[in-house]
């Protein structure tokens, strides 16, 4: 009753069932390790189930048979202190499922942590910082942040991407449940990991290791692509983007280059070569600001610009004290970052 | 053995001032008092923590909530689990131990009371230093907080870099203060169960209760060193120019892992292996049988004791290591689960064939074999490495380990509570208030903790003060929080219980349950010395051989 209640009220409140798509499963693999686990785990989840039934029958039938009746005579039942042939037999038949689950999944550990790298390959580098993700494709001469773009891979045409996860600060874990899963960035501790998504489209994902007070808006995006999309997509990475088109622009280039942002973030073309933040050469490449906490809207950037703790309170972005018209032209000059 | 008295004090003890009498309390080296101190002690950190976690769970209870700053929140999850697992359960679990031990083997008291009285006052001067860093966390002009470096304090959050003020020094001391005391405990039930017990007492015919303690002890002592160890090195670090920890000067952030862990899990069966000992005394008197098979639960328990100490990197499965050194974690946890499968078998049989009266002891002894044999499921799924790789460091994980110590160790502390608080106080409880904590908090429970490994399986991670809408995580939250609430409605029936009873109470008598066991022989509550003259003990159940002189257990152990 309470639990169909408590249901209702949720169903209530928050309306229409969400976007499929839109959900991280760990049950809707779409990359070969998150495929393997998700096997693993159908084995685990029939193993334990099994004895979840077998053993719950027999609790509710010893409470429900040998429990003690109105009008009971009042004398003691049998005292029984044990049986070595039952107490052999629980013995004996755990161990055996025991080792059955260790060889599925030392088998799996194997297929997924020892896969060779084929040769056509992704590689990338993940950097983890307080609280944002930066991804370098050192053999593509590309640098982006956040959202993490990756070829489509199929069987016949494998290009999986393996990633070197390394950490600037403290330590974060990198996981998008439907295509591996997690993998921490530890500072002075290269890990690896690897995924050859099947379906384009976009996977959720965030950081999975407490980090610090933002960890809760570290989110990650993986965009797989077309070959094709894939390779556009690099090759305006590597293209600076477009010189000021007009004076507001330029101004808001000017004052971008003159303040303080310059220190931590770096615009290919520019003077701005700061690397405690992302790397805004193509901001306007990306859907989102400030590691997925806002969709990337020019009200949005502007907000987050003059008082970032209204989107991300106590990230490491500054509010950057400018005046409205400074604001703006700021704005626009980021808009041209295409 | 039973009524006798010694006549010690004239004087009754109503008739003192109250001065007199809190001072009694406060340098008593009375088992009992002590006892009674912890548990008292604990109460209250159980309340002070489970309030911080109906905070987080109102934070929660929507998408992007604004009720706590992510500061706060991030303070709350720390506090919530530094004070659950160390000022709460663990002292406790001691405190019952340390009531408990010497009356269940006829002895007088501890074998080392003084370190008894120092290992109490050192665990509860740890809780009250953690709980002053709400004042004194920065400093003292005014601006206090708490630890909020999450209860394992991962290097190298916990460097000055990012973790500046005094915060983290407050849980580094705080921990390190209590857990001298808690290796005094060790010591103290060790020595008290293997050189105290009465005549005739063998180590086979010692009540399960004192003969799973021992192992408790033993493990205490070997776990709590390390975490010690890494203690003094963070501190080091943080006011040494040390750098065991301190990642930008080349030192380890996975050392800390080990470290923490060598000490966290053996943690998890300090806790629940005295909540396994309870469910050993309850079960058989309830299904009015002996335990069933006491050699291979003494012998489950000593393995689980050596086992749980080769499973620690279980919790390190996402660090990257060698695929060799996963499968080998692998095997070791799944293993465990042989020894753990083998107590819940054997207390079914113990029900089995026996006369089960559902008294409130018994009701949260069914409750904890039902959730234990959930929990130790999920954990199996968890100690398969691969899928711990999605689980781990999501709300699946926070849902299998409050499966364990709610579920689990809590239950069978309530059991506990409502078994032994006539011996404790000389009153019984009141048993319509009893089943109704019961119901609420099992509802709770389930209400709660059920539906929180759902978002763990669509990828909500632990430890986040807010999460996006649109994931499919809205319901199971807002569910989660609801279950929260009535488990607190049904602690607050527990301590009205509790009070109630202790002035309105029928009186207990010295044994309520028709037990088997030394302590009800004596009277409730016992006198000073609790036993007028030493017991003499011929089998496992020395009150079932005075009451059925016909059929003694002697004649078949």
């Amino acid at each position: 009753m309470q639990l169909a209640g408590a249901l209702l009220a949720a169903t209530l409140c928050f309306g229409a069932p969400p976007d499929p798509s839109q959900i991280p499963s760990i049950f809707r693999p779409q990359s070969t390790p998150a495929n393997s686990i998700f096997h693993l785990s159908q084995l685990v989840l029939a193993i334990t189930g099994a004895i979840f039934a077998v053993v719950f029958s027999l609790l509710a039938y010893s409470v429900r048979k040998f429990r003690q009746r109105d009008g009971d005579d009042g004398r003691e039942p049998p005292q029984v202190y044990g049986s070595n042939q039952v107490e052999l037999a629980w013995t004996v038949i755990p161990t055996l499922i025991v080792l059955v689950l260790f060889l599925a999944t030392a088998r799996v550990i194997h297929s997924i942590q020892d896969a060779p790298k084929p040769a056509g390959a992704i590689e990338v580098i993940a950097v983890g910082h307080q609280f944002w993700w930066e991804f370098r494709y050192p053999a593509l001469g590309v640098v982006t942040a956040n959202e993490l773009h990756v070829p489509v891979s199929n069987p016949a045409n494998s290009t999986p991407t393996f990633l070197t996860l390394l950490s600037a600060d403290t330590d974060h874990s990198f996981w998008v449940p439907r295509l591996a899963g997690k993998t921490d960035l530890i500072p002075n501790h290269p890990n690896h990991t690897w995924i050859d998504p099947q379906e384009t489209g976009v996977y959720l994902g965030q950081c999975a290791q407490y980090c610090g007070v933002q960890h809760a808006k570290m989110l990650l995006r993986v965009y797989v692509d077309s070959p094709e999309q894939f390779a556009q997509w690099v090759q305006a990475q590597k293209t600076p983007a477009a010189n000021a088109s007009n004076d507001a622009v330029a101004e808001g280039r000017r004052i971008f280059e003159t303040t303080a942002c310059v220190n931590c973030h770096a615009v290919t073309g520019t003077i701005a070569d700061g690397h405690f933040g992302p790397d805004l050469t193509h901001l306007m490449s990306r859907d989102t600001i400030a590691a997925g906490a806002a969709a990337n809207t020019p009200e949005n950037l502007r907000t987050w610009i003059q008082n970032p703790d209204a989107i991300k309170p106590s990230s490491l972005m500054p509010a950057m004290q400018l005046s409205n018209h400074d604001l703006d032209v700021l704005t626009a000059y980021l808009e041209t970052l295409r | 053995m039973s009524s006798e008295t010694i006549a010690l004090n004239a004087v009754g003890e109503g008739s003192r001032p109250v001065g007199e009498r809190l001072h009694d309390w406060v340098v008593t080296v009375d088992h009992k008092k002590l006892g009674i101190l912890y548990i008292l002690y604990a109460l209250f950190f159980f309340v002070v923590a489970g309030i911080e976690a109906l905070i987080m769970r109102i934070q929660l209870i929507v998408p992007h909530n604004h009720f706590v700053s992510p500061q706060t929140f991030n303070r709350m999850m720390t506090m919530h689990g530094t004070t659950m697992i160390f000022f709460m359960v663990m002292p406790i679990l001691f405190g019952f131990g340390t009531y408990l031990i010497p009356l269940m083997i006829g002895a007088r008291d501890m074998a080392f009371p003084r370190l008894n009285a120092f290992s109490f006052w050192m665990t509860a001067f740890g809780g009250l230093l953690l709980y002053f860093s709400f004042i004194g966390g920065n400093g003292l002009y005014g601006a206090g907080t708490a630890p909020d470096v999450g209860w394992w304090a991962y290097a190298p959050l916990t460097a000055r870099a990012f973790s500046p003020g005094h915060s983290t020094d407050f849980w580094t001391l705080a921990l390190l203060v209590s857990g001298i005391g808690s290796v005094g405990t060790g010591i103290n039930f060790i020595a008290t169960i293997l050189c105290m017990r009465c005549p005739g007492m063998t180590l086979g015919k010692m009540p399960l209760l004192a003969w799973l303690n021992l192992v408790v002890g033993g493990m205490v002592i070997f776990c709590i060193s390390p975490l010690t160890a890494a203690q003094i090195m963070l501190c080091i670090d943080r006011y040494l120019g040390g750098h065991f920890f301190d990642t930008q000067a080349g030192g380890s952030a996975v050392l800390w892992m080990h470290f923490f862990w060598i000490f966290g899990h053996p943690e998890v069966y300090i806790l629940v292996v005295p909540a396994f000992a309870f469910v050993s005394e309850i079960v058989p008197v309830f299904s009015r049988k002996p335990i069933f098979g006491y050699p291979i639960m003494v012998a489950a328990t000593i393995a689980i004791g050596f086992i749980s100490f080769s499973v620690w990197a279980h919790h390190m499965f996402t660090i990257g290591m060698s695929s060799y050194g996963n499968s080998f974690f692998v095997f070791t946890t799944v293993a465990i689960a042989v020894p753990t499968g083998i107590k819940i078998f054997n207390w079914l049989g113990t029900m089995w064939g026996g006369k089960i009266q559902l008294r409130v002891p018994m009701l949260f002894c069914i409750g904890f074999l039902f959730q234990f044999l959930i929990a130790g499921l999920t954990g199996i799924m968890l100690g398969t490495a691969p899928f711990n790789w999605q689980l781990s460091g999501s709300y699946f994980v926070v849902a299998h380990f409050h499966y364990v110590i709610v579920g689990g160790i809590v239950f069978a502390l309530f059991g506990a509570f409502y078994y032994w608080y006539p011996k404790m106080s000389g009153r019984m409880y009141n048993e319509t208030l009893g089943k109704c904590h019961f119901w609420l908090f099992i509802m709770g429970f389930h209400l709660t903790f059920d539906f929180m490994h759902i978002p763990g399986l669509l990828g909500m991670p632990r430890r986040i003060y807010t999460y996006e809408p649109g994931r499919g995580w809205e319901v199971w939250n807002f569910i989660v929080t609801i279950g929260a609430f009535l488990q607190a409605a049904g602690v607050l029936v527990f301590v009205v219980n509790l009070l109630w009873s202790l002035r309105k109470g029928d009186t207990a008598g010295n044994d309520p349950w028709d037990a088997w066991t030394l302590e009800w022989s004596t009277s409730s509550p016992p006198p000073d010395y609790d036993f007028a003259a030493t017991p003499v003990v011929r089998s496992r159940r020395p009150l079932w051989d005075l009451k059925h002189p016909e059929d003694p257990d002697w004649k078949y152990e």
